[in-house]
């Protein structure tokens, strides 16, 4: 009796959806359970193919042979090349949109609602999927258990992908409660909250069973980016509803404290989701791509609880100037400088562990992939300390200095981090001798990092010229430029930044290629890097 | 034994690291975000505040709906170039009523905060229908559609209601006359006194060139046109709001 119940609830769900659109207080509430009905429906045709009601057996199809749970880690990381290539290609389409504004199709296709679109498609579906996968994998792993609550990690893994439809089609509808990267209403964010806490339930538990006696640095960072995400979530959510039947909610915080408390989830949400989680991805594949052990266990200790503890004060950095009291705003800017420090010790223990090892990022590009990563979260973490200066974020807020900066942190770190790992996992779960093509891997390197390189570059040079233009005086003390002139003024800019992501693009592209080809088990015929494995010597 | 040695405990047991991590995560927003809700010069004492009329409200809903804040802030900082360029610096106590702010993060289109009163209704209806054809630099997408639907007017009343439950203060007075309020107000024939005696300073009459329609353009435009038209600055004291 396989998947009886679960796709009974599937149908009930299917159902409610049903009576909430037939109950809808408002048009979007309508739309939006229309497409929650028709996924259901979907999932439970898709469900009812597969019952068997044979008496159950016990199958070795959902275990491999190390008795872990990798079916899950699998489909993971096939959602997460997925969600990665949909998320930068709407990044490349609002690119456009911001430089060639007739590409914006009103009402569903207007920047307003594609750009929440890109963002949580990168952060949560790219990312999240990345996360959920790699976190199962290497939690497995290293406390030698299998994945804790049978069915609760397909649970984990497919309510995150409702989660993922529901937050999508709402963005494009025009449901959203405007806190950025906190986009989704009320009843998206309930429905996470429960998938959030089977998360933790399936990570901790597993953590409980392990065989070994210590828990593993990564899972420390694993940990707690779930709890602190879990905490952030609930807090900035806080909402009252007009009506249970309804997509509007209005924050139960206004003004300045609903300002504080979305950039104190809006700052960690890049605190442990895009930082604390993958470092806890860059603890153990790094360590495993190059065979050498973490660099230090000390600096691991003391990194980890001074960056959990100061990522949290530095949300005010987000509002310098603004009607925030002064003592907020100093107290975040302060917390941000000294962040830099914690932040370089996990950039330290990362790039060190390549000691002894260091011909490995000439040999191997996947080497090559996780080290301009970390390069890149060192850059991140110090132009982020920068722009929290006060006097620096006068001149950089609200201009597009932030977005490359963001960009250099989510592209080279988040991405190339993500890669690195994909490339790790790909030929180990699906049990395949290598990749398809090492020299694709190379390839992918190459453009995305030109990419993210002309991106950065170009939205310096963008926001601090418009940052200038905007608070440029003549001799007779009239502001020089209109506000229209400097919009004109970026136009070039806007254009070679989708010129970046469309590098960036393009490499996806070609490992969502490698990965489906390996998948499928071929190898392709070519010549070896360099180097990459010794010569065998001739015999004396 | 150095301290970190000790560390081991906590690696040895999952509740430790779970309980530890999280008492460490709360420390930075208890000290920060939790004395804004009772240190009383958070928001400086204000005359001419007051809750959005159903009509701006509707409004606000529709700005959020559509992303605005993506581009546009509502928060003009103390500088000579954004004083000169938007007016008065933004006061805290100018979003008391918001839920949820708006005070945006990008530029890429100009601040609104004191974007009311500033251009014509007729303006604003050119500017959001075709954006190019009044600004030609202008990177905005177009919002025609806005001008063809109807706004929706059931349960206006609980709009409010769950802005009260948050801490507006709408009276009872306000939520009963909801719906007519919310219609009165871009109805060049009705009587308002009403609504000026419950939202002082609020725009009335036809805003989207059409008075036979309530359109969410109506709405949008109502909005935009109240944005930081509220508190009088030629009584305002700086020193006494300086924090």
């Amino acid at each position: 009796m396989k998947f009886v119940t679960e796709t009974i609830v599937l149908a009930v769900g299917a159902f409610i959806a049903l009576l909430g659109a037939a109950f809808a207080q408002d048009r979007l509430f309508e739309a939006h359970m229309w497409v929650l009905f028709f996924v259901l429906l979907a999932s439970t045709l898709f469900m009812v193919r597969r019952i068997s009601f044979a008496p159950a057996v016990a199958t070795k199809s959902s275990q491999d042979d190390e008795g872990y749970f990798d079916e899950v880690v699998k489909y993971g990381v096939i959602a997460t090349v997925f969600w990665g290539v949909v998320g930068f290609l709407v990044g490349v389409v609002v690119a456009l949109q911001l430089a060639f504004p007739d590409l914006n199709i009103e009402p569903f296709l207007n920047f307003g609602r594609t750009r929440p679109l890109h963002t949580s498609a990168v952060i949560f579906a790219f990312g999240g999927n990345a996360l959920i996968a790699t976190s199962f994998y290497v939690v497995q792993r290293t406390s030698r258990a299998r994945l804790f609550g049978g069915n609760l990690g397909w649970f984990v893994f497919w309510g995150y992908q409702l989660f993922i439809v529901m937050a999508a089609t709402g963005y494009l509808l025009g449901i959203t409660q405007s806190r950025e990267y906190a986009e989704p209403e009320w009843y998206v964010d309930i429905w996470l909250t429960i998938v959030w806490v089977a998360y933790l339930i399936a990570f901790l538990g597993t953590i409980m069973t392990r065989k070994e006696p210590h828990i593993y640095v990564a899972n420390w960072f694993f940990l707690s980016f779930i709890v602190t995400i879990a905490m952030l979530h609930v807090v900035n959510n806080l909402a009252v509803p007009v009506s249970f039947l309804g997509v509007k909610s209005y924050s139960a915080f206004s003004g300045v404290q609903d300002a504080l408390t979305q950039w104190w989830y809006g700052h960690n949400a890049v605190g442990f989701f895009l930082t604390a989680g993958f470092l806890g991805m860059m603890y153990y594949f790094i360590p495993k791509q190059v065979n050498r052990p973490v660099y230090s266990y000390r600096l691991s200790i003391i990194h980890f609880w001074a960056l959990i503890f100061m990522y949290i004060w530095a949300g005010p950095h987000h509002l310098h100037y603004t009607a925030l009291p002064d003592w907020a705003q100093t107290l975040g800017m302060v917390f941000s400088i000294m962040l830099w420090m914690p932040s370089w010790g996990g950039m330290i223990n990362g790039l060190m562990t390549l000691s002894g090892a260091w011909d490995k990022i000439r040999t191997d590009p996947i080497v090559r992939m996780m080290v301009m990563a970390v390069a890149f979260y060192g850059m991140a973490t110090f132009e982020g300390p920068m722009m929290s200066i006060k006097s620096v974020n006068s001149l950089s807020h609200y201009t597009d200095w932030t977005i490359g900066h963001v960009h250099s942190g989510a592209l080279g770190w988040n991405g190339l981090i993500t890669f690195g790992a994909i490339y790790f996992l790909v030929p180990k779960l699906w049990k395949r001798e290598r990749l398809y093509s090492i020299r694709m891997v190379n390839w992918h390197f190459w453009l995305a990092t030109l990419g993210i390189v002309v991106y950065a570059a170009v939205m310096w040079v963008a926001g601090i010229q418009q940052g200038l233009m905007w608070r440029e005086y003549d001799e007779q003390g009239f502001l020089v430029y209109s506000f229209a002139e400097t919009i004109a003024a970026m136009f070039p800019y806007y254009v070679l930044r989708a010129a970046g992501g469309g590098l960036f693009l393009l490499g996806a592209l070609i490992m969502a290629y490698n990965v489906t080809m390996t998948i499928l088990g071929y190898q392709r015929d070519e010549a070896p890097i360099p180097g990459a494995a010794p010569k065998l010597q001739p015999a004396e | 034994m150095s301290i970190l040695d000790k560390h081991a405990i906590l690696e040895r047991n999952a509740t430790l690291l779970l309980v530890g991590s999280l008492f460490v995560v709360t420390i930075g927003g208890i000290v920060e975000i939790a004395p804004l809700f009772y240190l009383e010069n958070t928001i400086e004492k204000v005359e001419g505040m007051r809750p959005y009329s159903p009509l701006e409200l509707a409004g606000r809903d529709i700005y959020i709906r559509e992303g605005c804040y993506t581009c546009h802030s509502q928060m003009i900082r103390p500088f000579r170039d954004e004083v000169e360029r938007y007016g008065h610096y933004s006061l805290a106590a100018e979003s008391m009523y918001d839920h949820p702010f708006q005070w945006g993060s990008k530029r890429t289109g100009p601040d609104l905060a004191r974007v009311g009163d500033r251009y014509s209704n007729e303006w604003h209806v050119q500017h959001l229908i075709e954006p190019r054809s009044v600004v030609p630099e202008s990177v905005m997408p177009s919002y025609s559609f806005l001008k063809d639907t109807r706004l929706e007017v059931k349960n206006v009343a609980m709009h409010l209601s769950a802005n009260r439950a948050v801490g507006v203060p709408y009276t009872d007075e306000m939520l009963e006359n909801a719906e007519a309020d919310l219609k009165a107000q871009a109805d060049p024939n009705a009587d308002t006194s009403g609504i000026e005696a419950r939202y002082p300073k609020a725009k009335l009459g036809d805003f989207d060139g059409d008075p036979a329609r309530l359109t969410e353009m109506d709405a949008l435009v109502a909005y935009l046109q109240m944005l930081g038209t509220l508190v009088d600055f030629s009584t305002y004291d700086d020193a006494a709001g300086y924090r």
